[in-house]
């Protein structure tokens, strides 16, 4: 139940990161060059996203456990030591901050130069169709991944979906990037909870045994947590050492 | 054939991203994990420390390219 809900919760706040990015893309083309074409392009990109889902899921399913495990924690865990690395890189200032606020106004100056042509508006619909369908991706490996692992997929669908609803109504309400999210640490986060359960799983597949049977997964969880914050101080050390001043781009 | 070098080019960065050692280290892992689970040895060990050994290693790298 606990690790269900740690589960729950790593679904959450992908979706959440994911669709926050999304949402400055969609709503810097929907502002600037009109509504019509490019929740088109989003409601295209999510009818993709679902069709993935359904095809792939009840398939995935059908993977004997422990097979399931090794490949799908492996590949989980490769996964989810980059959105730790990333987040520990920028963490420590070898990485620029996602700027929601600065791609906002990248992406509408975008779309205030490309010319419109025709009745339809193909460069919002791309856009907007492409924005949603990459960010949307991410979230649908997790889905799938966290979800047939514990044979929870139409769960973590659910959590995912309404989790991207929330985000999109506080969109539609503040009609602005949601720059106030703290979207590193929640990638933080996310990136200990996927390397966490990658572990665990592709190692239980691999046929150990884990002391403590499910015990052994908040450990893991905070050995990875101090680990990872001590990596983030030896890399600022390493940048004070190195007279670096600047955030790397 | 160019469509479907780009296909595989994006499922590369997906999932392997700008360090395909990380990758080679946990696959090889688990085979190691595997093998010693095979022949009675409960390594339930290893990949934690070969994660945390990588993650370490490529931030290091990555830290020193940029």
């Amino acid at each position: 139940m606990r690790n269900e809900f740690l589960l729950l919760t790593a679904v959450a706040l992908a979706t959440a990161v994911e669709m926050v990015e999304a949402l400055t893309i969609v709503l810097a083309v929907g502002v600037t060059r009109g509504w019509r074409a490019t929740l088109l392009g989003v409601g295209a990109a999510l009818v993709i996203l679902g069709i993935i889902v359904l095809a792939l899921g009840p398939a995935v399913a059908q993977i004997p456990l422990s097979a399931l495990r090794v490949v799908v924690g492996g590949l989980l865990l490769i996964f989810g030591i980059q959105w730790l690395r990333k987040a520990i890189l920028r963490s420590s200032g070898y990485k620029a901050l996602h700027d929601e606020d600065q791609i906002f106004v990248r992406e509408q100056r975008s779309a205030r130069n490309t010319p419109k042509t025709g009745a339809f508006d193909g460069y919002s619909f791309t856009v907007a169709f492409k924005g949603v369908l990459l960010e949307g991706l991410e979230v649908v490996f997790i889905v799938l991944t966290f979800g047939a692992s514990q044979h929870r997929i139409a769960l973590s669908a659910f959590v995912a979906l309404a989790t991207a609803v929330v985000v999109a109504l506080i969109g539609v309400v503040i009609h602005k990037p949601l720059s106030r999210v703290p979207e590193n640490t929640l990638k933080f986060v996310v990136g200990l909870l996927l390397s966490t359960f990658g572990i665990f799983w592709s190692s239980e597949g691999a046929g150990v045994h884990w002391p403590g049977s499910d015990l052994a997964i908040p450990l893991l969880l905070l050995l990875l947590a101090a680990v990872s914050l001590l990596f983030v101080q030896a890399l600022k050390h390493q940048r004070e050492r190195d007279g670096l001043s600047e955030v790397v781009a | 054939m160019t469509l479907l070098r780009r296909f595989a080019a994006f499922w590369y960065d997906f999932v392997i991203g700008d360090d395909w050692t990380v990758a080679v280290v946990v696959v090889a892992s688990l085979i190691l994990t595997a093998l010693a689970a095979h022949h009675g040895k409960n390594w339930f060990w290893l990949m934690p420390v070969a994660v945390i050994g990588t993650l370490g290693v490529s931030l290091r790298r990555l830290s020193r390219r940029r």
